[in-house]
């Protein structure tokens, strides 16, 4: 077996070493610099832009302004195309443009042989803007006389989606219904990955640009670039070489159209981005910031009769992801924990914010927090056991979602939750910390989060793979799918050894795509790339193994149906004689006077399904009421992502995803100026994301259901870890103090401010 | 890539002085971990730097002849950590030297940037302060003492005249000797942080350490240069080793501590934890000292 084991990352000794290239280990010493002039103010039109005394900085090449980009707008969220006009993603954007919409717009760049020169004159380019008041609440901006942040959306509402079933108004009629409602909220925050949005364009092949570009989405990003720049999408040519993470923030096009458009501008001269980490948070993407109204009527036997919510999300300036961020997080609502009767809406505002786009979890972070923070609300106050109750109420083995055919083949949340019950000794631990008093207490608390793995039927599910065989009988494999630090070549170079009947060690990844040779994928995105690439991977892995086993024929006689591949063999499979290595008969195909052939495979597969993949966090805090600190004791996470492919790289996957949910629920959150709309703390001394001191020895685990609709019996991983944390983090709290903070992070200044509404602090 | 126009090297500390002389302009680098940050964020960008990173005879802490501790300026905070004079006399000063950033930051920066850089938050000065620690500085006219309370003239401002730089910090024997110390950092996060607030207290007990001989406390952002709270160090002057003591600590802290509102966190929260910070650090000194609280 070559799926299921722990085996060593492929590119664990580049990685360690320093070998691994990444994109700024490869552009060219002379390449051009550019910088980006930002707007300073958050609303408004740039009337005029003086370059004079920027253009006498030494050094400086060209200085670009948004008079002089192509009168051309695109959208940039990283989906894969659709030819449905009502499908595609909303074009609300130039490169640069003169109607600026937050603070942190792009309206001119400076292009000069280096990267001093570059800034020195960035901060000499003197931008004379109109003003226009802004607004930067969601709630604020759908009221009437709201500034307008683009024309066509005079209201500032992106989107509005609705779910109804049943008969919510007839439902709460039932006598003796107990009435829960609340409001919760979820800050922007940002990806923070290591490395910041880099990229660098050259022009070769007469009028062709290639963009080296640290992205997550090589081939959307192509079309994205032609589209922005008006050109044939054959004319862009997108390289990926490895990548610093990304956690969606990459699964956008940022600069890589403003980057090809500078070089055109130029003759052709490489010329590079390289933002900076102020930059990368203000100027790239956020996670969409939410707020939630929900309304439980619960029975006294903790069943529900109907539900409701409302959710509002900050889309920032421009569309990005746009809508489709809320509505996966709302239509999570009515499946988790069924219920006949159900009203939700949600809205995506326009603000004068940076702007939000996709992020780990996709919406499903934010509405888990509202959501699971509501089923404790619930709990405490029908006095019942949360995992008692969520035993009862949540999705039902054989529940089947109309829409996508999801279907819960297994009983999940159930195995999920026992498991990490006994990981963490909730039980326990729940009886011996009630009735605690004093300053300093602990609690425990739970939630669950529901996920689906890709897009299908939203948009299109297709990966395409090639594989060819070599003289040595080791495996090139090409795939569109990216290593974005997850260990997805590994995870791909075991599915392809598993198929062929080699090692994993003999499948040799290319690790880089490049749009020119690199067949089709979408990317890393909607925790997709093993399930969808996996289809790929085996119906290619199939292909070439039927034109090897036709040579294995001509070599050895034997019929085809009698003989297979293993250990790099073939064998016959009746008594496991090897026949001739797979080495042998790659040299012998390759070489043969008469029969000479290249051995190579590639297809694609255009997958028709979806999976769900469910699990829990468990977390115990100790809360240190007079100074306003939660330390985090313990915290677990049990997932059944069905079977695992690289059980070291899953636990490591999940282990990160904890991570990012410990940020959004204690830590992180992007502050702005009321006035000016200026990010406050946008570095990351001032943003505060958790550090390794911060953390308790975080546990994953897993129960592994096969997933039937999957080659490999796997489903989605790589965001399913940050989407439970915060909300069980929160219940901990509730659990220690019978404090229920709605708004999250939970960090000392939201604990100051709700210990002192509950009066746990000594008065002034 | 940095925007620096020249980089001058001392090679001693009078050499430093004649380049502070020469290029009046210029800026005093060290360990980097504050000037670099504003060169990056433009603030110094293009500036030039005369850099005093060599000067190794300004490195290490010892004892002068009448048993002050001199801590040199450019003894970073790693070594701070583990010195065993700082660990002998003033332990707090090693356990405060220890909440600074992040290991990297701790071998990079040191002492007197922390003091020079006038900020109110630095993790080292509220215990230097608290121990009546005094700059010791030197120029061309030779060497002068300033105590620390007057070093301090302002956010980013320090006594320093353009010839000179700081050579060291000084402890006298009376300020430490008998002394036992707590230093609390109150930050958002266990480590790379900036100190929302930072208390340093200690205490000489009564020889048969049932009461405070004596008290000292100072704190970090409570107002804009770090400062001591002089009324509650009289207000329990004698007083015995018991919870009362501790509360009336606290309201003269409360009288005398004046935090603002920033975006990073607001003036109550702020009084909040300080109080809090005060009860803690007074609590743990005494016990330190080898008293025991009763009541």
């Amino acid at each position: 077996m070559q799926v299921g084991k722990s085996v060593k990352r492929v590119d664990a000794y580049d990685k360690v070493t320093g070998r691994a290239k990444y994109t700024a280990d490869i552009c060219p010493k002379d390449t051009y610099v550019a910088r980006i002039v930002h707007s300073t103010i958050a609303h408004g039109r740039v009337l005029k832009i003086d370059t004079s005394e920027a253009e006498r900085v030494e050094g400086v090449v060209k200085i670009l302004t948004c008079f002089d980009v192509p009168d051309i707008e695109f959208g940039t969220a990283g989906h894969p195309w659709t030819t449905n006009p009502e499908h595609q993603d909303i074009a609300d954007r130039k490169l640069m443009n003169e109607h600026v919409r937050y603070y942190g717009d792009e309206v001119a760049a400076v292009i000069a042989k280096d990267e001093v020169a570059a800034t020195r004159a960035a901060r000499l380019v003197r931008v004379e803007y109109e003003k226009y008041p802004h607004v930067l609440d969601p709630l604020e901006a759908i009221q009437e006389g709201m500034p307008v942040i683009h024309e066509a959306f005079p209201d500032n509402i992106l989107g509005h989606s609705s779910i109804r079933e049943g008969n919510y108004q007839e439902a709460i009629r039932e006598p003796g219904l107990i009435k829960i409602e609340g409001w919760y909220s979820t800050p922007s925050v940002q990806h923070s990955q290591i490395e910041n949005h880099i990229c660098y364009a050259y022009m070769e092949g007469g009028d062709r640009v290639t963009v080296v570009a640290s992205t997550q989405i090589p081939h959307i990003t192509r079309r994205i670039t032609a589209q922005a720049l008006g050109l044939p999408w054959g004319k862009v040519r997108v390289i990926k070489p490895y990548i610093g993470g990304g956690f969606g923030n990459k699964q956008d096009a940022l600069y890589e159209p403003l980057c090809a458009w500078l070089c055109t501008q130029v003759g052709g001269h490489p010329v590079m981005i390289d933002s900076t980490r102020e930059e990368t948070f203000v100027s790239s993407r956020v996670r969409h910031a939410m707020r939630s109204h929900i309304i439980s009527w619960v029975r006294p036997d903790g069943t529900f009769a109907a539900r409701k919510m409302k959710v509002w999300s900050d889309q920032g300036a421009y569309a990005s992801h746009g809508h489709g961020v809320v509505a996966k997080g709302m239509g999570a609502f009515p499946q988790i924990y069924p219920c006949p009767n159900v009203e939700c809406d949600c809205w995506t505002v326009y603000t004068n914010k940076p702007s939000a786009g996709a992020m780990r979890g996709y919406g499903i972070p934010q509405t888990m927090f509202h959501n699971e923070s509501h089923i404790d609300d619930i709990v405490t106050k029908l006095n019942m056991d949360p995992v008692e109750f969520r035993r009862k109420n949540s999705m039902p083995v054989g529940y089947v979602d109309p829409f996508s055919k999801n279907e819960l083949y297994d009983d999940s949340f159930n195995q999920c939750m026992t498991k990490a019950e006994a990981l963490l000794n909730f039980n326990r631990k729940r009886k011996l910390y009630a009735n605690q008093t004093g300053p300093v207490r602990r609690g425990v608390g739970m939630a669950l989060f529901w996920y689906n793995t890709a897009v299908w039927p939203i948009s299109i599910e297709t990966s395409a793979c090639r594989m060819i065989l070599n003289a040595d009988g080791s495996i090139q494999l090409m795939l569109g799918e990216t290593e974005i630090g997850q260990g997805q070549d590994t995870a791909a170079a075991q599915m392809a050894a598993q198929v062929l009947g080699v090692s994993y060690k003999d499948v040799h990844v290319v690790s880089t795509q490049d749009t020119d040779v690199t067949p089709y994928g979408s990317g890393a995105y909607a925790s997709r790339q093993t399930y969808v690439g996996g289809f790929a991977i085996a119906q290619t892995g199939r292909i070439l193994k039927e034109k090897i086993l036709k040579h294995a024929h001509r070599l050895t006689r034997m019929p085809v149906d009698i003989i297979d591949i293993k250990d790099s063999w073939i064998v016959r499979k009746e008594d496991g004689r090897r026949l001739i290595s797979l080495e042998t008969l790659a040299t012998e195909t390759l070489y043969d006077i008469k029969h000479s052939e290249h051995i190579a495979a590639e297809s694609t597969y255009s997958v028709q399904s979806n999976a769900y993949s469910f699990g829990a966090s468990f977390a115990e805090v100790e809360v240190d009421i007079p100074l306003c600190h939660v330390r985090l004791l313990g915290l677990v996470n049990v997932h059944d992502c069905g079977n695992l492919i690289n059980p070291q790289l899953a636990e490591a996957q999940v282990h990160g995803g904890m991570s990012m949910g410990i940020g959004f629920g204690l830590y992180e959150k992007m502050l702005f100026d009321e006035k000016s709309g200026r990010m406050l703390n946008d570095n990351l001394l001032d943003y505060k994301l958790p550090t390794t001191m911060d953390h308790p020895d975080i546990i994953a685990d897993f129960v592994e259901n096969p997933e039937p609709t999957s080659p490999f019996g796997t489903k989605a991983l790589g965001e399913p870890p940050a989407c439970s944390p915060a909300p069980a983090i929160r219940n901990a709290i509730l659990n220690a103090t019978g404090v229920a903070i709605n708004d999250i992070p939970i960090n000392p200044d939201q604990l100051f401010e709700s210990f002192r509404d509950a009066g746990l602090l000594e008065g002034e | 890539m940095y925007d620096i126009q020249h980089y001058y090297e001392a090679k001693s500390v009078e050499d430093a002085i004649r380049l502070r002389v020469e290029h009046p302009e210029a800026v005093i680098i060290s360990g980097g971990s504050d000037i670099l940050i504003s060169i990056r964020s433009g603030d110094l960008a293009g500036c030039s730097l005369i850099s005093i990173h060599g000067l190794d005879t300004l490195r290490g802490v010892s004892l002068d002849p009448d048993d002050t501790l001199r801590i040199g300026a450019l003894t970073s905070f790693s070594h701070l950590m583990k010195d065993p004079l700082i660990l002998e006399h003033i332990p707090v000063l090693a356990e405060a030297a220890g909440k600074v950033g992040g290991p990297q930051i701790r071998n990079i920066g040191t002492v007197g940037g922390n003091v020079c850089n006038g900020v109110t938050s630095a993790d080292t000065a509220s215990t230097l302060l608290a121990f009546d620690a005094e700059a010791e500085l030197q120029g061309q006219k030779g060497k002068r003492r300033v105590p620390l309370t007057a070093f301090y003239k302002g956010p980013r401002r320090v006594d320093i005249e353009k010839d000179e730089i700081m050579t060291a910090l000084l402890i006298s024997s009376k300020a430490y000797k008998d002394y036992a110390g707590c230093y609390i950092k109150y930050a958002k996060r266990a480590a790379m942080d900036i100190a929302t607030s930072g208390c340093s207290v200690n205490v000489k007990l009564t020889p048969g350490k049932d009461a405070i001989e004596y008290a000292r406390v100072a704190f970090g952002v409570s107002g804009p240069v770090p400062i001591r709270i002089s009324s509650a160090e009289e207000a329990v002057q004698g007083k015995p080793l018991t919870e009362e003591t501790i509360e009336l600590f606290a309201e003269h802290v409360r009288a005398g501590i004046n935090p603002r509102t920033s975006w990073r966190a607001s003036r109550d929260f702020r009084i909040q934890i300080q109080l809090e910070m005060a009860r803690r650090c007074l609590r743990r000194s005494i016990e330190r000292a080898g008293g025991e609280i009763v009541g």
